[in-house]
């Protein structure tokens, strides 16, 4: 098992810059998501981990070791891909023991490893089967097997679920999960799904254009977001921007916002221009008390909550409040905020601005 | 059937297709069976009219294929009884077997340069289909539009020079210089063909055998050829069509020692009288190599032509 520590990593693809200088650390036997938008450079990232492309620039640590110019086949990683990629004209067995078979292993001990993992994945009974008709989630079983056959020193897998139902999806996650906790092996993980990301990952990086937007544990990219990108990415529905222009001092704990003052946690930071007031849907309560007004313009019933669609001064705003609480479309309500969960942002850079919440998160790789 | 289905043809379409099939079936297929009854007809039979459609068969112009005969009198005849029933028919005309003719050469001389330069395209095909289909070439699209243009003529446009080069190189009338010439004009039609099959075959299964632990070749050895089967059985099927037929070239290029079936069937024509029945022989023995060969890749033929149309 291994940890993995990527530095400076860049890709380039004739003009296009797939990825550049992204920098973090994947720590031994952790479960960590690379997450992002289709494009995002995310898929490159991993196959350059595992050596299918080569890095324009930067280094790839695993173990210590740099191996960033090394072929894949040296670097004694498992890849599992979106499609399978089982071989199509073997059967389950063959599939299987395929890797060992490559490091000269003898006959006996070959089986005797590939029915231990069919044991583990509970595929015994598919062993000399063709994968031509296997269902999903059997071919996914199939080429985890493949990889954990080999005790590499980690696993890859490019969206291993994006192939399969979504009702068996879930299963799969929990499954794929337990296996990790069990194996202990250090993973990576490409998915574009957040909710996929923030539950199984111990650890998500965050990738937009190439670029690493942030790197921490589900909670903190979700309570902390270092910019507008991960706000707005994670969450369903996403974090609330409301527009405003103003000015802040060090310590400041309030903000102005069209002549009502809103609660912040304290700033690290002045700054003086376009802001944008960062909320999340379940920190946003309807309150007749409250001075800042809004019009509720659309509701959407979730069962025990409800998203509550208003019309602000300064954008719109959605809120997850209860189902039991009345919210009548066209009804005026006032807003109140929890202050202390705010993450204010620059609108011009989409950069969070330091304060005691997010102090010491917001590490740009 | 009472009920109506959308995708099931009714009984009237499935009678009307199955009506044109036949039709289109006697229409090809006529003048092969016209050829093999031919074959077993006696030389007078062949040239009966009206044309005779039953016949007593006979194998006359199969031993006049393989063999050379010569005239005998009566006496001498009478000496030497037949002792074969191949003899003995030739014995019936007066004549005597002189010995074998050059028919079984012809032929295998068609094998050696049918099969030799058809592998000979698929191999290299194959190789290069690979490369362009996975690796970044620079002008890759020129290169490969360049291979395709040398199909742009008739092969047979540039004989002249190539009948200079084979002399000068000492190729005319070898089996080297005709395997080098067909695999020449084949190659294209096998690159671009098998670039389309390669094409097809996600990079994920090479990239998880590099990943397994093996090298660029083992991937493509132990993973893309079995996957491309298909498209190399079907792109060598056809190849083989077009050395095995070509008359033009073989004509020109080959006289004794390469010369291959299609220029020598001909000949046979001038060997004592319009022999039809041995020409006939000739023509459907022929016939058979490519035959086997495509019945034996049949299967691969029919998935070739329809591989990847469905997402499987």
């Amino acid at each position: 098992m291994a940890e993995i520590v990527i530095r400076n990593l860049r890709k380039d693809f004739g003009d296009f810059t797939a990825v550049q200088s992204s920098s973090f650390r994947i720590d031994d036997g952790e479960f960590f998501m690379l997450l992002g938008p289709s494009g995002c450079g995310k898929t490159t990232t991993l196959r350059m981990i595992a050596g299918l492309e080569l890095p324009t620039s930067g280094e790839i640590f695993i173990d210590g070791e740099e191996v960033g110019q090394k072929r894949a086949s040296q670097r004694d990683i498992a890849f599992v891909f979106q499609m399978f990629a089982l071989y199509p004209h073997m059967n389950v067995r063959r599939n299987i023991s395929y890797p060992l078979v490559s490091q000269g292993m003898d006959r006996a001990e070959v089986r005797a490893k590939v029915t231990e993992v069919a044991r583990i994945l509970g595929i015994e009974k598919i062993l000399d089967r063709p994968v031509g008709g296997l269902s999903g989630g059997d071919r996914q079983r199939v080429a985890l097997g493949r990889a954990i056959v080999r005790n590499p020193k980690c696993f890859l897998m490019d969206e291993p679920l994006g192939a399969l139902d979504a009702e068996f999806r879930e299963h799969m996650a929990e499954e794929l999960r337990a296996l990790h906790d069990r194996m202990g092996a250090t993973t990576v993980y490409v998915t574009h799904d957040q909710l996929e990301a923030m539950q199984m990952g111990d650890k998500i990086v965050v990738m937009n254009h190439g670029v690493v937007e942030q790197f921490g544990t589900p909670q903190d990219v979700y309570d902390k977001p270092a910019t507008m990108f991960v706000a707005n990415f994670i969450g369903s529905p996403s974090m609330n921007f409301l527009k405003f222009h103003g000015s802040l001092e060090p310590g400041a704990t309030t903000v102005q916002l069209h002549h009502q003052t809103l609660g912040i946690p304290a700033s690290h930071e002045a700054f003086d221009g376009d802001m944008v007031y960062g909320v999340r849907p379940e920190h946003v309560r309807l309150s007749d008390d409250s001075a800042y007004r809004a019009e509720i313009v659309a509701t959407e019933y979730l069962g025990t909550t409800q998203i509550v669609t208003l019309k602000t001064f300064n954008g719109e705003v959605k809120a997850r409040i209860s189902s039991a609480l009345p919210a009548r479309v066209g009804a005026t309500v006032g807003l109140n905020f929890e202050g202390a969960k705010v993450t204010l942002f620059d609108r011009q850079t989409g950069r969070a601005i330091r304060s005691n919440l997010n102090e010491g998160m917001l590490s740009h790789g | 059937m009472s009920s109506f289905s959308v995708t099931e043809p009714s009984i009237q379409q499935k009678w009307i297709a199955g009506t044109l099939v036949i039709g289109y079936a006697l229409i090809t297929l006529l003048p092969l069976v016209w050829i093999l009854a031919t074959g077993f007809k006696s030389s007078p039979d062949s040239i009966a009219y009206p044309p005779k459609v039953t016949f007593q068969p006979s194998l006359e112009g199969y031993v006049n294929l393989f063999t050379t005969q010569m005239r005998q009198t009566p006496q001498y005849l009478a000496e030497h009884p037949p002792g074969t029933w191949y003899e003995e028919i030739v014995h019936n005309k007066g004549m005597v077997i002189a010995g074998p003719s050059r028919f079984g050469e012809r032929f295998m001389n068609s094998v050696i340069i049918g099969f030799g330069s058809t592998f000979l395209s698929v191999f290299l095909g194959t190789l290069a289909a690979y490369a362009f289909s996975r690796y970044r070439i620079p002008l890759k699209d020129d290169l490969l539009f360049f291979i395709l243009s040398t199909r742009m003529m008739p092969p047979i446009a540039v004989a002249i020079p190539i009948f200079l080069m084979f002399r000068s190189l000492g190729l005319s009338d070898t089996h080297l210089g005709m395997i080098l010439l067909y695999t020449a004009v084949n190659l294209s039609l096998s690159v671009w063909l098998l670039k389309g099959f390669i094409d097809e075959i996600p990079r994920e299964y090479e990239e998880a055998a590099l990943i397994d632990g093996y090298t660029r070749f083992q991937a493509f050895y132990k993973v893309v050829l079995p996957q491309a089967a298909t498209g190399i059985a079907s792109t060598a099927i056809f190849c083989l069509i077009f050395s095995w037929n070509e008359y033009a070239f073989a004509v020109l290029l080959t006289s004794g020692t390469a010369q291959t079936a299609p220029p020598f069937i001909p000949t046979i024509i001038g060997v004592g009288g319009q022999d039809w029945p041995a020409v006939a022989a000739g023509a459907t023995l022929f016939l058979v190599p490519v035959m086997v060969f495509t019945i034996l890749l049949r299967k691969h033929l029919l998935r070739g032509i329809t591989f990847g149309a469905v997402r499987k």
